[in-house]
């Protein structure tokens, strides 16, 4: 069972104590009405898919918060975390192949 | 004093015996034996018969890895456990137990007719044999192979057994108590670490409890462990016995299985049978050993063939001999010990038949001081013996040339193919393997672990010792600590080497050889060929073509053997074949000890109401809807469940129902953005609604697709009160919050899940309005028409009361803080008595609501409904610029004609349709049939006649028209009708 760290609580603590949301930094579109057909797909349903490292987002069931994480989905492993609205941080060295 | 029990020898207790039976027939072992070592004490090797072929066999380890020695187990009624393996269940008094897969008798047995039909089930049987006819299958294979190669039975009855379940935090786990283990224990313990030592066996010490001639320090091997435990225990190291580290998962955290009845006589009373830890290490010291590989040849699975290991293991630990006159055959030096130990304690050793063509000096010397004759470069071409093993036949081997044979009388054979180091627990974590020429050892790691002893493929006690306590010494810098190199002297150590093989050269035809690799499934040599000849290159392939390595003992003896002969067959190296992946758990596992206590009422949590004790107390029949337990109906004296739901329907239409609403999820939403967020996340339009006012809210997906519904009220300019479905109140909470935190953070909004902080009365029926009134204080009944809402109070009890309604009757909901709920509903329940108020359940509800045409979000529809498939384009406020899923309503794929509708239907003769039933326009049409929709709701009505709603493409425009619904006993015709079939103008509620 993974431990996770949570940015808010400032804790690590185990998986189960939280879910998984998805891929990070898709931001929803501030006029959905100006996207067409395409781009409203590609919002909706498009995803990276990554094998490696991969920027998604998670939930602390305990304090409620959505949060981003890096993790390589190759080893489960989690490579940071960070809170909901940060920028994008680039991918640590040694993962860059 | 069984036959083959050696007087005062080995670690049982020769003073105290015990009684067990085994087919009927009753035994006498010692204290401290295992069902295996007792039965051999007596003589007895027939143990049991294979899987598939029925061959009979016996032990062939003293160990978890037996593939061979399953047997039945009992304790009572719902405590018969199958294929537990006789070399681990340890003996204790009134044991009953039984050979498996046999009919009628272990010795006498039908179905090695499978045996003599083997070309029948040789490799790829299963598969193959799905060519053939299918009714072949159906009416011949299944139910033969069924009937005749279960493994053991199941068990008939809940197990009443408890099991438990902890946690465990600990700054070094070490799994293995055997030499290298203990060393690393002692390192690691040595600077204030909490360390955790844990084997699966009943005592700790290892390989050194089958080899008390070893001297270590000076002392006697058993001594010597007994000294190092006690040092252990002093220093706080948690040590626990009969535990098996069953998987190693993530970060290190490694499952525990601990046995703490099965060896019992009389188990506590109430004391859990089993236990699962759960353990986060800081490090964690893996220190299994090695487990040794059969030697592959025709006739090696006969009862009296063994690993030469384990009859060291039986004569030390047991004192039992497992033979008066074996034969041993080896590709390593350790089976030279075994015989010699065994020759020492009164056995005549046949031969000791070894593969090399170069043995240790010393062996040759050791064993022509005991008279032992010796054949060196000879190989085993076959055994034979029918319960037991009678003879074996060596010859000579020059370069590919096989001599001509002699047999050797035995009464028990000793293999041994060398040793593999034990890589499950390792493998679980993704750790990488690198082959050394004869085996694989543990290579690249992915946790925090060390890998000690045999298990990294070293042999030799020195050496072991010495790895064991560096392998402490690293886990202790891993924490940060330090401490002391040790030393060890070792006296009597007995080093050795070997060789890996093939399937044994032989003189005979090597098509009929019956060289079995995996024992429990019944894979031979020739299998393993086959399959390469047939086109299988990866091991992985192999694996499952052939089943090798897929028995509950998961390949420990036959996994290297397997890869030896495929890649041999594919002219390639072992480590370009590889090897197939260990997976959890390590030994079986009982379903008991994963469940531990989520089981029964305890399996999850049971939300109930405040006012749960008042429709237990007047006889409610519950169902479970989400995680509540719900009333369903409320049967009367006589009733079932079809009379009751139909009395409380009329009652409430007739007059005034009242229900327990209390599950409906409940959210505050609250703050200065509050209305923009409702504006952003619901459907529908909220700048205007009033406070005291509310509305049907209606929420989608980003997809356009309906996730809830409820009915929200707005209490003041600031403060809504969302109302969502039973089920869905989490979910809608969490979705809030997502938009909320991550897209809409600058909206100033506070979302509160109120759900169990309201108990909720529906109050239902033409006399509502009337029986409420009188109890209602701050409330102006002059503005307070349907779709109201307000803070006031009922009966006394503070409210926020809601005039709404899910019948179509008047009809209110009165929410009061749930430790009023008890009170409210007594009070309700009292005021109602003049107009005969009907308590009603959710089967009430359900039918109520659906000859309105409400839906249930969730049963009308699938995640694949819009609001206009539903009939809700009027939820939808078109105006708004944007809200959650709006865009999508126009999507091509959501605007595009025949899309699946929800419609009424009504059967042309009266009956009652199933809900799922599938619906086709022409039921006379080929099969498959094209279905078109299928019913979601279902139910009698109070009309006289059963009501449907149904989801059928282009529905719309199908009113009138008639669809069949095939169901098990005919095909029904139905109408397509509008979903509202009561009071379609709605008078009802205005009266
Ligand atoms: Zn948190």
């Amino acid at each position: 069972m993974l431990l996770i760290h949570c940015p808010y609580c400032e804790d690590t603590l185990p998986e189960l104590e939280f879910t998984y949301a998805g891929e990070a930094h898709i931001a929803r579109p501030a006029d959905p009405s100006a996207l067409s057909d395409e781009e409203w797909r590609d919002y909706l349903f498009i995803r990276t898919n990554a094998r490696g490292p991969h920027y998604e987002r998670w939930r602390h069931v305990g304090c409620g918060r959505f949060f981003n994480a890096l993790r390589d989905t190759v080893s489960d492993r989690f490579l940071m975390t960070y809170k909901a609205g940060l920028p994008r941080p680039p991918l640590p060295q040694e993962t860059v192949e | 004093m069984s036959r083959y029990r050696i007087m005062g020898k080995g670690r049982v207790d020769h003073s105290a015996p015990v009684s067990f039976t085994f087919d009927g027939k009753t035994y006498k072992g010692l204290r401290g034996d295992t069902v295996a070592s007792a039965l051999l004490a007596n003589g007895v090797h027939l143990m049991g018969r294979s899987f598939k072929y029925h061959r009979p066999r016996g032990a062939v380890t003293a160990g978890s890895e037996e593939p061979n020695a399953l047997i039945g187990t009992s304790r009572g009624a719902g405590r018969f456990e199958p294929n537990t393996r006789a070399t681990v269940q340890e003996l204790r008094a009134g044991l009953v137990t039984e050979s498996q897969n046999k009919w009628p008798n272990l010795s006498f047995d039908l179905g090695a007719i499978n045996d003599r039909a083997y070309m029948l089930f040789s490799a790829g049987f299963y598969y193959k044999t799905f060519m053939w006819p299918k009714s072949f299958w159906d009416k011949v294979y299944e139910p033969v192979i069924r009937g005749a190669a279960g493994l053991g039975k199941s068990p008939t009855e809940p197990d009443p057994d408890r099991y438990a379940s902890r946690y465990l935090h600990t700054d070094v786990l070490v799994v293995g108590a055997g030499p290298a283990g203990i060393a690393a224990a002692l390192a690691a313990a040595q600077s204030g670490a909490d360390v955790t030592l844990v084997d699966e066996n009943p005592e700790m010490g290892g390989s050194l409890l089958s080899d008390p001639a070893v001297q270590i320090d000076g002392k006697p091997a058993w001594d010597w462990v007994e000294a190092q435990l006690g040092r252990l225990r002093a220093a706080g190291v948690r040590l626990m016995t009969r535990t098996t580290a069953i998987g190693y998962y993530h970060q290190n955290m490694v499952g525990l299985c601990q046995r703490l009845t099965d060896h019992l006589d009389n188990p506590p009373k109430g004391a859990p049978r089993e236990r699962m830890w759960r353990v986060r290490a800081g490090q964690v010291v893996l220190a299994q050993g090695a487990l040794e590989k059969p030697l592959v040849f025709d006739g090696n699975d006969r009862p009296g063939v063994m690993l030469a290991g384990a009859a060291q293991t039986y004569l030390h630990k047991f004192g039992v001999r497992v033979g008066d006159n074996p034969a041993v055959v080896t590709s390593h030096d350790s089976a030279w010990y075994a015989a010699f130990d065994l020759a020492d304690h009164g056995a005549r050793i046949a031969a000791i038949i070894d593969t090399r063509d170069a043995v240790r000096p010393d062996l040759l010397e050791a064993a022509r001081k005991r008279g032992i004759k010796v054949l060196a470069s000879h190989t085993v071409t076959t055994t034979t013996g029918r319960s037991r093993v009678k003879s074996v036949r060596a010859a000579l081997v020059r370069g590919d040339t096989v001599g001509a044979g002699h047999d050797i009388a035995c009464d028990c054979l000793l293999m041994s193919g060398g040793w593999t180091p034990s890589l499950h627990l390792f493998s679980h974590t993704k750790g990488s393997l690198a082959w050394d020429g004869q085996t694989f050892l543990p290579d690249r790691k992915t946790e925090d672990c060390e890998i000690a002893g045999a298990g990294r493929g070293l042999w030799g006690y020195q050496p072991v010792l010495a790895d064991g306590a560096a392998a402490g010494l690293r886990a202790l810098a891993g924490l940060g600590r330090a401490g002391h190199d040790a030393c060890f002297t070792v006296g009597n150590d007995r080093p050795g080497t070997g060789v890996t093989h093939t399937e044994l050269p032989t003189d005979g035809n090597a098509g009929k050889a019956r060289a079995f690799i995996d024992f429990q499934n019944d894979v031979t040599a020739k299998d393993i060929r086959l399959a390469v000849r047939e086109g299988m290159r990866s091991i992985e392939h192999v694996k499952r073509y052939t089943t090798n390595g897929m028995a509950t003992d998961q390949g420990k003896m036959s996994n290297i053997n397997g890869l030896m002969i495929a890649a041999d067959a594919l002219g390639k190296a072992p480590p370009q074949v590889g090897l197939t992946t260990f997976r959890p758990p390590y030994t079986p596992t009982s379903f008991g000890a994963f469940c531990g206590y989520l089981r029964g009422e305890t399996f999850q949590l049971t939300r109930k109401t405040p006012i749960d004790p008042w429709a237990e107390a007047n006889g409610a029949v519950f169902e479970p809807v989400a995680q509540w337990r719900r009333a369903w109906y409320f049967p009367k004296p006589g009733e079932d469940m079809h009379a009751a739901v139909l009395r409380e329907c009329k009652a409430t239409r007739a007059s005034l129902g009242i229900f327990d609403a209390s599950t409906l999820g409940k959210i505050e939403v609250a703050g200065p953005d509050a209305v923009e967020f409702m504006n952003r996340i619901y459907t529908n339009p909220w700048t205007k609604l009033a406070p005291g006012r509310c509305r049907y809210g209606l929420l989608l997906g980003e997809d356009g697709f309906i996730r809830d519904d409820g009915v929200i009220g707005r209490l003041s300019p600031d403060l809504f009160h969302v109302t969502t479905t039973t089920g869905g109140a989490a979910r809608v909470l969490t979705m809030m919050e997502d938009y909320l935190q991550t897209e809409w953070p600058d909206l100033d909004v506070w979302l509160t899940s109120t759900t169990e902080q309201w108990a909720t009365v529906a109050l239902n029926g033409p006399n509502a309005l009337t029986m409420l009134k009188p109890l209602v204080q701050g409330v102006d009944w002059d503005d307070f028409p349907h779709m109201s809402c307000g803070e006031c109070t009922v009966a006394g009890l503070p409210a926020r009361l809601f005039r709404l309604s899910f019948t179509g009757e008047i009809g209110f909901e009165v929410n009061v803080p749930a430790r009023h709920g008890l009170a409210l509903w007594t009070a309700l329940m009292e005021a109602g008595k003049p107009y005969d108020i009907c308590p009603y359940g959710t089967e009430t509800m359900h039918v109520l609501r659906a000859e309105k045409g409400y839906i249930i979000v969730g049963q009308d529809t699938d995640g694949t409904v819009t609001p206009a498939d539903a009939g809700l384009d009027w939820a939808v406020c078109k105006a708004k610029k944007d809200f959650v899923g709006k865009r999508s309503l126009s999507r091509p794929d959501i605007v595009a004609k025949g899309r699946k509708q929800l419609v009424g239907l009504l059967t042309e003769d009266g009956s009652l349709l199933q809900e799922g039933a599938q619906i086709v326009l022409d039921p006379d049409q080929p099969k498959p049939m094209r279905m078109v929709g299928h019913v979601t709701s279902s139910y009698q009505s109070t009309m006289g006649h059963p009501i449907a709603m149904a989801v059928i493409e282009g529905g719309f425009d199908k009113m009138g028209e008639t669809v069949f619904v095939p169901m098990p006993d005919g095909v029904r015709k139905a109408r397509i009708t509008s979903t509202v079939f009561y009071d379609p103008e709605g008078l009802r509620l205005k009266a």
